[in-house]
């Protein structure tokens, strides 16, 4: 033991060891709140409470818990069947490990669908009572008594919640990668380990829409539990009725001359456009891009698009540039969200 | 006027159509405890969020500390205390975190922070549950560490919103106890609103008296009820009763109210006499208890009852509140 302890001594004293624990420590206080002389930032200091807050919370860990499940029970499925696909003939074939996010055997949908069902689940359940608990329980003027800005508090509750949803998918996403490389022993090539991580990335934007929201809905009801209804409500009608409805719609629209290639073309990109308004359509959109790089488009092709293209899965650019608007649009929709929030927020009166 | 540590000049705010506070003056000397005496909805509460800077005013200026609220409100925050009426903490953090997390926004070092917050807990008695969920603290230990949390940045001005709202009478006595032994050792000015009077008069020396958005009269006890009640400074109640061996004074016995009546109107200082169900109320601009009892007596009269009492801010509120404005 002493000689251990002796070992580790002189380790430390090697210069370049010393510089990279002088280094730490530096970067401890940064980021640390409190750590000796440092006084960190009022805004980084609501930001750490309610990070902790969430972790500790019990719908967090509900939550976590819920998603670890369907991450393994999925990651089980894809393994379990990827020995059939990996003989067949396909272009897809050259991407073997993204299969690990999309593959199923039928008996549980893929690592992406389920992320695009859960990811709004978890956003509502860290924002649909941001601001709304501190005002019932008297917090929001304790806090707003204090020598910060007002919008301190509404962009950390949302920086905060972002940061435990990124860190949160980033280690599922290495977590199902790091498992699959030890049980099929095939590492990722770099264009899948890049596909993955914008995918990972187009995940926590999408459930950042939801957060927003659901900050929206915690600002503008008084009581929790209506904004999470409300909350849930939204989310059921785009998951379930809005299909529905997009449906009717298109069959009362249905052109007169089905056989005409214009209309037709014409009135498929319609009720295309029409399920996109949703942000779960851009979201699936967007994932099926990125993990099934065989996907060439995501509107209908004509003929003459089709005719003489080899059929090779897009490389990485292309999938991108593909999915762009998809991006955008889900992004835009976030920001909105949120500029609406922000502004309800520096309008409410604190008083209660 | 100069001194004045809160200064607010026509200060007015209206939402929509209803005006809850219509230009208020007031100026507030450093180190006295003022209070702001008012019922419900009178615009106290609207007032301190308008001094937070938390709340914009529709005109009129407000000056904390010579500071402009409205303008820079960090500032002011950074020196005001505010204790809001409806307080809450975060339940499922003790009541230190609770503290070191204000400590921490108002940038004060983790270390000092915590030896204050560990010292007020102690000044405010709460040193032995200070490990304990806020959750579980009662509605007094909730005020008490209220108290604490707005010290803990060292401020100069504290302003308690309604702090004895639902303590108990012994609760409210200690509470207010409290609230002036601190101020007196950090040398602090302190505005209390409330609308219980009796608990206010016992510890402010200044108060204002607001009602509709507007302050009817400002100063301290003793000077208010002499602008209100002026030359009743005193009331006294006695109860008569004649005696029933002299006969003689049968027929007296009959008119006996309007007879003391006529005595009473005599003796110097007394200004009006009421009669009202075997009782009867003088007002009077000087102590003259014994005098009257004297009377009394001399007259052959038995005393069955006397009591004395000075106006109280109770009485000086009813006023107001029955009789409308001076």
């Amino acid at each position: 033991m002493s000689k251990l302890n002796e070992t580790v001594r002189l380790l430390r004293e090697i210069p370049a060891t010393l510089k990279l624990t002088t280094w730490i420590d530096q970067l401890k206080r940064k980021i640390v709140p409190g750590n000796n002389k440092s006084v960190p930032h009022p805004f980084w200091v609501i930001v750490d409470k309610e990070v902790s807050d969430h972790v500790r919370s019990w719908r967090f860990i509900v939550l976590l818990f819920l998603i670890l499940l369907t991450c393994f029970g999925s990651l089980y499925t894809s393994l379990s069947s990827i020995g059939e696909t990996v003989k067949a003939n396909e272009p897809n074939d050259m991407f073997f490990f993204l299969k690990l996010f999309t593959l199923s055997d039928g008996t549980l949908p893929p690592f992406h669908v389920f992320i695009g069902f859960l990811g709004p689940l978890l956003g509502i359940s860290l924002g649909f009572d941001a601001i709304n608990s501190e005002q019932t329980h008297g917090t929001l003027s304790r806090i707003m008594a204090q020598p910060i800005h007002r919008d301190y508090l509404i962009n950390a509750k949302f920086i905060g919640a972002l940061t435990v949803i990124s860190i949160l998918f980033f280690t599922l996403g290495f977590l199902v990668m790091g498992l699959g490389l030890i049980i099929i022993g095939i590492p990722p090539t770099a264009e899948e380990f890049l596909r993955i991580i914008s995918f990972i990335v187009l995940s926590i934007f999408y459930v950042a829409f939801w957060l927003n929201l659901a900050i929206l809905l915690s600002i503008r009801f008084r009581q929790a539990a209506t904004s999470a209804l409300t909350a849930i409500g939204v989310w059921l009608f785009f998951t379930i009725f809005y299909q529905l409805i997009v449906n009717m719609v298109a069959k009362a629209m249905m052109p007169a001359q089905p056989l005409n290639p214009q209309a037709a073309a014409q009135y498929q990109e319609f009720v295309i456009n029409l399920f996109r308004i949703v942000p779960s359509q851009l979201f699936s959109d967007a994932t099926t891009t990125l993990l099934m790089p065989s996907v060439r488009s995501l509107g209908p092709l004509t003929m003459e698009q089709v005719y003489g293209a080899i059929p090779s899965p897009l490389p990485f650019s292309q999938s991108l540039l593909l999915v762009w608007p998809q991006v955008t649009g889900l992004i835009a929709a976030t920001v909105v969200c949120f500029a609406l929030s922000y502004y309800l927020f520096m309008k409410q009166e604190i008083r209660s | 006027m100069s001194q004045n540590i809160i200064e607010l000049v026509n200060l007015t705010k209206r939402y929509g159509s209803l005006t809850a506070v219509d230009h208020l003056n007031l100026g507030i000397q450093k180190g006295e405890i003022f209070g702001l005496l008012g019922p419900n909805g009178a615009g106290k509460s609207t007032s301190i969020l308008m001094m937070l800077g938390l709340t914009e005013p529709t005109s009129g200026s407000v000056k904390v500390c010579g500071i402009d609220s409205t303008k820079e409100p960090l500032e002011v925050k950074k020196r005001v205390g505010y204790l809001p009426d409806n307080l809450g903490f975060y339940e499922n953090w003790s009541g230190v975190d609770n503290l070191l997390y204000i400590a921490r926004l108002n940038r004060i070092p983790e270390t000092e922070g915590k030896r204050r917050a560990e010292e007020l807990l102690e000044k405010v008695g709460l040193g032995d549950v200070k490990e304990k969920k806020t959750g579980k603290y009662s509605r007094g230990m909730r005020q008490r560490l209220g108290l604490a949390d707005v010290l803990i940045k060292n401020p100069q001005i504290i302003i308690l919103d309604e702090p004895t709202l639902g303590i108990d009478p012994s609760g409210v006595r200690e509470f207010l106890e409290l609230i002036v032994q601190l101020s007196k050792q950090e040398g602090l000015t302190v505005l209390l609103s409330s609308h219980h009077l009796h608990q206010v008069q016992q510890v402010c020396d200044r108060v204002g008296i607001f009602v509709e958005g507007k302050l009817l009269a400002e100063g301290n006890i003793h000077t208010l009820s002499q602008k209100l009640f002026r030359g009743e400074a005193f009331a006294v109640e006695i109860g008569v009763e004649t005696k029933q061996d002299t006969a003689k004074k049968i027929n007296k016995k009959r008119n006996f109210p309007e007879e003391l009546e006529t005595i009473f109107q005599k003796i110097e200082g007394i200004n009006t006499v009421q009669y009202q169900d075997g009782m009867f109320h003088l007002g009077c601009s000087l102590d003259i208890t014994s005098t009257v009892a004297r009377a009394v007596m001399q007259e052959g009269f038995a005393l069955t009852h006397l009591s004395k009492k000075e106006y109280g801010l109770d009485d000086i509120y009813h006023r107001y509140f029955k009789g409308g404005k001076l």
